[in-house]
């Protein structure tokens, strides 16, 4: 995974409460066992008229101001829904490196951490007032968003977004959450033999039978 | 957020939830954030096989085989007679990448013509695999219906569940922990689920953001461990992290005996361990929700989110009452896509088709109770209605009982068990437009098919819908009788 540090890019605004995995890969497109091909399917019921891949030019992915957008910024919630890790993987496909929202469903959140991709938990209030500078010249007013700093900075808007410091140090340094926790395998080897003898009913099982109840 | 998990109540009093946790903590960090022992993992054919793959790739083994279960219910059919072929686009690659997985690394799994086949979340508790006290995760949201028998379950990203398989822990930052105490008695007709959608509706589907949600009061004593699970279900719709009913003497009486459930030598000291995972009497909780049973009626929701919900005699609301300009443009949009405008009574929409199954509410019980509706009645013509088992085990219990006669005499399809219409994957749907009454769990666009609409319910709302051709108030029966309650 690689390393992020800071990002400069264009917005992608979709100010709406719970924008769910659903809306943003539904599963029809889901096609393969992969991590892979999943962006042209990126809000495929929103973006593409209805039984089409014919572009709903209404829709703000399709607008030319919004082009080159990696920067999504939402309201509440977002991600909410299934735990599909492909709604991230379209996202990343697609180009969004950063999402800015007041809150994100908890899986979510965790999928995008764990793909390089930034979600920034920022008020309301604050994501209003970078909305408004943006909205001046969508397609030329870019916002940076610095992770070493933790802050969102749009024209003479700079905000401070919040993340867990443990998911900031992974991103920062582009690790891979099995490789940090691997090392820590002596703690864990050694929790697994006490428990073994504390708890046996969850190490072995006896006769399991057919499965009838 | 509390920053700590750690002796929060008053002398050292502690939540169930934090109990459970601390049972299970291998190492903690400075931040509160804690490495977590995870005691059952299963997989589905749908997200199961890419953290397989994973594995397989990497070159890494998983640390406990023997605690990992694999079962096949998310996109295979559920026709009669089915077998590996689907209509979902390419299903057959995820149904043998599975197997695929299974075969390589040595797993547990129930496969399509397994007696112990089914949905995932009803089939955990069902052998036993899900337990009170334990940490369970699966790839998929709905994992917390687990929170029903008292474990901590919850879940995960293909990632996460590579991350668990592989090191036996996953990383668990502190959690908001809140409480909602339901007062009184549920009324007649009224079940969990009505209270899920209650709850929402009142409270936002992100009302619950990112909590541990742990219910309690008369109400929730009072309702059998099945509709917990129906309870815990609804609260990643509420947007927690997980919920837990705390087990109590209705939990152990339903584990004992389950063939994956600790063995008689081991009842004893097992039941006593469990019956200490309460909250105890001075434990903290950073919030409280009050709710008085005697409140909620059977509940329905309107529009494409589970907190777009009203009591079934009311009618639909106007987005000029929704408070702010952004929640007023979500209500609009929603109702246009639903095909609704304010002021309808629920009762008065006709509907086209009628739905049972899904982890939320096609167990055993479910199933009983919508068969007691249906009951020497007959589906409205024109309503397209399946009821689809949640698992090959309560689709054989209530072959035993008569109940699928029952169903195919009212005019429902009868089917094999898995996910099928609670989730459109491409293959089997509604049709475009339909009106759907559903006992599932999500009424997102599109969620049963292209352009179909939801209409979350309780079973027996959708039962008795389906006979009336329109959402329809179940309390019209009469008082339920006893008999039926369970």
């Amino acid at each position: 995974m690689e390393a992020f540090s800071s990002h400069k890019g264009v917005v992608l605004p979709m100010m709406s409460d719970n924008v769910n995995t659903d809306v943003i890969i539904p599963s029809r497109e889901i096609k393969k066992v992969s991590k892979k091909g999943l962006g042209e399917g990126l809000f495929a019921n929103l973006r593409y008229f209805p039984g089409s891949r014919n572009p709903d030019p209404d829709f703000v992915l399709n607008r030319p101001a919004y082009a080159r957008s990696s920067i999504l910024v939402a309201r509440q919630n977002f991600g909410c829904g299934s735990s599909r890790e492909h709604a991230v993987w379209a996202l990343f496909e697609y180009g969004i490196r950063v999402i800015i929202a007041e809150s994100f469903g908890a899986i979510f959140h965790d999928n995008c951490v764990a793909n390089g991709l930034l979600p920034c938990v920022v008020s309301g209030e604050a994501i209003a007032r970078i909305v408004e500078w943006v909205d001046e010249d969508a397609q030329s007013r870019e916002i940076t968003v610095d992770l070493e700093r933790r802050t969102v900075t749009a024209g003479p808007v700079e905000v401070s977004f919040n993340l867990d410091e443990e998911m900031r140090q992974r991103l920062l340094r582009g690790l891979s959450p099995i490789d940090v926790t691997l090392k820590r395998r002596a703690d864990i080897e050694k929790f697994f033999a006490a428990d073994r003898t504390a708890r046996p009913w969850i190490h072995s099982f006896g006769d399991q039978g057919t499965g009838e109840p | 957020m509390s920053s700590t998990q750690e002796a929060r109540g008053r002398n050292g009093s502690r939540t169930a939830y934090e109990k459970i946790l601390d049972l299970h903590t291998v190492a903690k960090d400075a931040d509160g954030s804690a490495l977590v022992f995870i005691d059952r993992i299963m997989l589905h054919e749908r997200m199961g096989p890419l953290a397989l793959i994973g594995i397989i790739e990497s070159g890494r083994e998983i640390l406990a085989p023997d605690r990992v279960f694999c079962t096949y219910d998310h996109i295979i059919d559920t026709y009669p007679g089915r077998g590996d072929k689907t209509t979902a686009p390419n299903g057959e690659e995820f149904i043998e990448s599975l197997r695929a997985g299974v075969r390589t690394l040595g797993l547990r799994s129930f496969d399509i013509d397994d007696p112990r086949q089914g949905i995932v979340h009803v089939i955990a508790p069902e052998h036993g695999i899900a337990l009170p006290g334990i940490t369970m995760i699966c790839p998929d949201s709905h994992t917390c219906t687990l929170g029903g028998i008292g474990a901590v379950a919850w879940g995960v990203g293909s990632t996460d569940c590579e991350h668990a398989l592989a090191t036996g822990v996953l990383r668990v930052t502190p959690k908001r922990i809140m409480r909602v105490t339901v007062g009184g008695r549920l009324s007649s007709w009224v079940t969990a689920k009505d209270l899920a959608i209650h709850l929402i509706s009142k409270h936002s589907a992100s009302g619950g953001h990112g909590a541990v949600v742990e219910f309690g009061g008369e109400a929730i004593d009072a309702l059998e461990v099945e509709a917990r699970m129906t309870l815990c279900n609804m609260v990643v719709e509420f947007g927690a992290f997980t919920g837990l009913v705390p087990s109590d003497g209705k939990t152990l009486d339903y584990v004992r005996g389950r063939p994956f459930a600790p063995q008689a030598d081991m009842v004893k000291t097992v039941e006593a361990h469990w019956r200490s995972l309460a909250s105890d009497p001075g434990a903290k909780f950073d919030q409280e929700i009050e709710l008085n049973a005697a409140d909620v009626a059977p509940t329905v929701t309107w529009g494409t989110s589970p907190e777009y919900a009203v009591p079934v005699d009311q009618a639909t609301p106007d987005p000029a009452d929704a408070g702010d300009e952004a929640t007023a443009a979500g209500w609009a949009r929603s109702m246009e896509y639903m095909g609704l405008t304010p002021g309808i009574p629920l009762t008065s929409i006709p509907i086209d088709g009628a739905f049972i199954g899904s982890c939320t509410n096609a167990r055993i019980s479910d199933l009983r109770r919508a068969a007691a509706v249906l009951k020497n009645q007959t589906v409205a013509d024109g309503v397209l209605a399946i009821c689809v088992p949640g698992s090959t085990q309560v689709r054989l219990a209530a072959e035993r009982e008569g109940l699928d006669k029952i169903f195919t005499a009212a005019g429902f399809q009868w089917r094999e068990s898995g996910c099928s219409l609670c989730v459109f994957a491409g293959g089997e749907s509604f049709a475009h437009g339909d009106r759907v009454v559903s006992s599932t769990n999500r009424s997102f666009e599109g969620r049963q098919g292209p352009g179909t609409r939801t209409h979350l319910a309780s079973p027996e709302t959708v039962a008795l819908s389906a006979v009336n051709g329109r959402i329809s108030d179940v309390r019209a029966l009469g008082p339920m009788k006893p008999e039926i309650a369970t």
